[in-house]
């Protein structure tokens, strides 16, 4: 890649201090692609608007990568009542840690980016949902959106274009599921986060009955960069078939973990030893999981050539997810790695449906009886097994994100769970 | 049974709350917020207040108070400790913090010191994983990159009355060319 990374200016989050004050935001160009568009309405119109988001290739960065204007186009045409966008920023998925920067550092982005799908799809009310645990960082959003409807940014007839449109934040309360963006409009209709059978589908009848779209507060946050260099410029950064730039949030045993922006598609060994400062204490790479615990782990040893974008990732056996990056050193023991997922994933099953409730139960009871040294082989066929009659028969995707990890955890690290249902470690101690 | 009543200015920012949702229903979530942080907890009772001053049914609050491990269906302590012990505060060292908090405290994850002061909690992943090990206090700040010296130092402010500060994190493409 003869893309350097080091001079790289981040266009996402640009460094310019103080930028999440609304006024320093306004100085540096902030709302112009909003006022630009909301000025010409001839030239961009909310079909416009929409194609040039979709013509970007713009793909939605909260883990499932789909085209945003292609889903922005789902939307039926106005009737007169309410539509709505629903912003998710519940951003649960661990490793993933990426959208509080966006709050924290650039909210303006985010907002002009909202309120120009809100133009673009002709809502009336903008749902921001922030997980509940980011208690400091929801302050920081009500502030800016005070702030941008002081300015006259938001609300009646904004800057008398005739287009009106309101913002909130909605906290959540901890509850992994709802990142699920059914479960997230349950939550924000003030019900138990249980997702919702689809069809329909959220551009039909989404909350409260009416048209909704949800999207990731990143993806927004992409929308008036798009609009000032133009979607073919836009298309140009990064990775062909997933451009952009895009933060990766890298964590685990590295030197330097922390959240980074860098265009798409950047290699993972160039991100592990020579962004992040290579592995701690110079050991060598057992396993990365690249974009949250439910993206499959990359082995250390086949990591070559392989770039955090969908098409690489595909390639390799995994997915982009939130491109938040878990990297694992040699000494890492992956069967209580995974005990832990496992625990997670079934502390978070809704329990909805029985094959994530039970499933997710199981794959943590078994994955415990193996990390305590009591498991047999049969117990690894056991797992993937439980693992198949999980994944696709369930509501929502819960029950995949659990059954993934244990699955290509056992299938592509067979060595480590063998040697423990073979030789209890109890015998040892 | 203890009674618990919303101020004239709580019940007006429920008002507020309420005209933000084409649904009553929708302030269940927000408004079971208001009311931990007047009373410090939404056990039984709270729920009930909470019921009556929107209009809901106590079954309907009390499902959505259950569902959101946030909410404390209980009194908990003054201080609430939420250790992240998931994957990324997992694999670098979050269960020796809950560890030492426990040695340190002399409870256990999901107990409340004798005093009242402490609960300790071990939690799923807060979204903090580039600066793990970290934990949470009483659902709001967070703190980052532990190490058992600065729990001890967290201990030390708050039995003194005061808070850990918010530690403002940036891209670390802006922090190194800084």
């Amino acid at each position: 890649m003869s893309f350097d990374w080091k001079t790289y200016q981040p266009l996402l989050i640009p460094n310019i201090p103080g930028l999440a004050d609304i006024k320093v935001y306004e100085q540096h160009g902030g709302y112009v692609q909003y006022k630009k568009v909301l000025g010409d309405q001839t030239t961009w119109t909310p079909e416009a608007v929409t194609n040039e988001v979709k013509s970007s290739g713009l793909r939605g960065r909260g883990g499932a990568g789909f085209n945003t204007g292609l889903k922005w186009s789902f939307m039926p045409k106005p009737d007169g009542g309410p539509r709505y966008i629903a912003a998710n920023g519940d951003e649960s998925e661990p490793g993933t840690f990426k959208d509080r920067t966006i709050f924290e550092f650039n909210p303006h982005s985010f907002i002009e980016g909202a309120l120009i799908a809100a133009y673009a799809m002709r809502i009336t009310a903008v749902y921001v949902y922030i997980r509940g645990e980011y208690r400091s960082w929801i302050r920081m959003m009500e502030k800016a959106i005070a702030d941008a409807y002081a300015a006259g940014h938001i609300g009646k007839n904004i800057h008398g274009s005739g287009f009106s449109t309101d913002m909130y934040v909605h906290s959540g309360a901890g509850a992994y599921i709802c990142g699920e963006e059914s479960s997230l409009m349950e939550s924000l209709e003030g019900k138990r986060g249980y997702p919702r059978v689809k069809p329909p589908f959220p551009a039909q009848r989404g909350l409260w009955g009416r048209p909704t779209t949800i999207n990731n507060i990143e993806t927004l946050a992409n929308v008036p960069l798009i609009l000032r260099i133009g979607a073919e410029a836009y298309s140009q950064i990064g990775a062909k078939t997933h451009p952009g730039p895009l933060l990766y949030g890298i964590s685990g045993h590295v030197n330097k973990p922390g959240v980074y922006e860098f265009p798409s598609g950047m290699p993972i060994e160039t991100l592990i030893h020579e962004v992040c400062g290579g592995v701690k204490g110079g050991k060598k790479v057992k396993a990365v999981i690249p974009g949250g615990s439910s993206t499959p782990p990359l082995r250390g040893d086949q990591l070559a050539g392989v770039c955090m974008d969908s098409d690489s990732l595909r390639t390799a056996g995994s997915m982009l997810g939130t491109a938040g990056m878990v990297v694992m050193d040699e000494d890492t023991d992956l069967v209580d790695v995974l005990t832990r997922i496992a625990h997670f994933y079934h502390h978070e099953s809704c329990g909805q449906c029985t094959p994530c409730r039970e499933g997710t139960g199981w794959l943590e009871k078994t994955l415990k009886k193996i990390r305590r040294g009591d498991g047999t082989p049969r117990d690894l066929e056991l797992l993937l097994d439980i693992c198949t009659q999980m994944e696709g028969r369930t509501i929502c995707a819960l029950a995949d994100a659990a059954a993934w990890p244990v699955r290509y955890t056992i299938t592509r690290f067979r060595e480590d769970f063998e040697a423990r249902v073979k030789t209890p470690v109890h015998a040892h101690a | 049974m203890a009674t618990y009543v919303f101020t004239a200015e709580q019940l007006a920012q429920i008002e507020a709350i309420k005209s933000r949702y084409p649904s009553v229903q929708s302030a269940t979530m927000p408004v079971l917020w208001l009311a931990q942080d007047a009373f410090g907890h939404v056990d039984a009772d709270v729920q009930q207040l909470v019921a009556d001053t929107l209009g809901l049914p106590a079954s309907h609050v009390h499902g959505v108070a259950t569902f959101y491990t946030q909410y404390y269906k209980e009194k908990k302590g003054k201080h609430v400790l939420d250790v992240c012990t998931c994957l990324s505060c997992h694999i670098s060292g979050g269960y020796d913090m809950l560890h030492h908090l426990e040695n340190r405290l002399g409870i256990k994850a999901g107990e409340t010191t004798p005093d009242g002061l402490f609960t300790i909690q071990s939690v799923e992943c807060l979204g903090a994983c580039g600066y793990a090990p970290m934990m949470q206090i009483t659902n709001d700040v967070f703190v980052n990159e532990l190490t058992p010296e600065k729990l001890d130092q967290v201990i030390d402010t708050l039995k003194k009355g005061g808070s850990p500060d918010f530690e403002p994190i940036g891209l670390v493409n802006n922090r190194e060319t800084a």
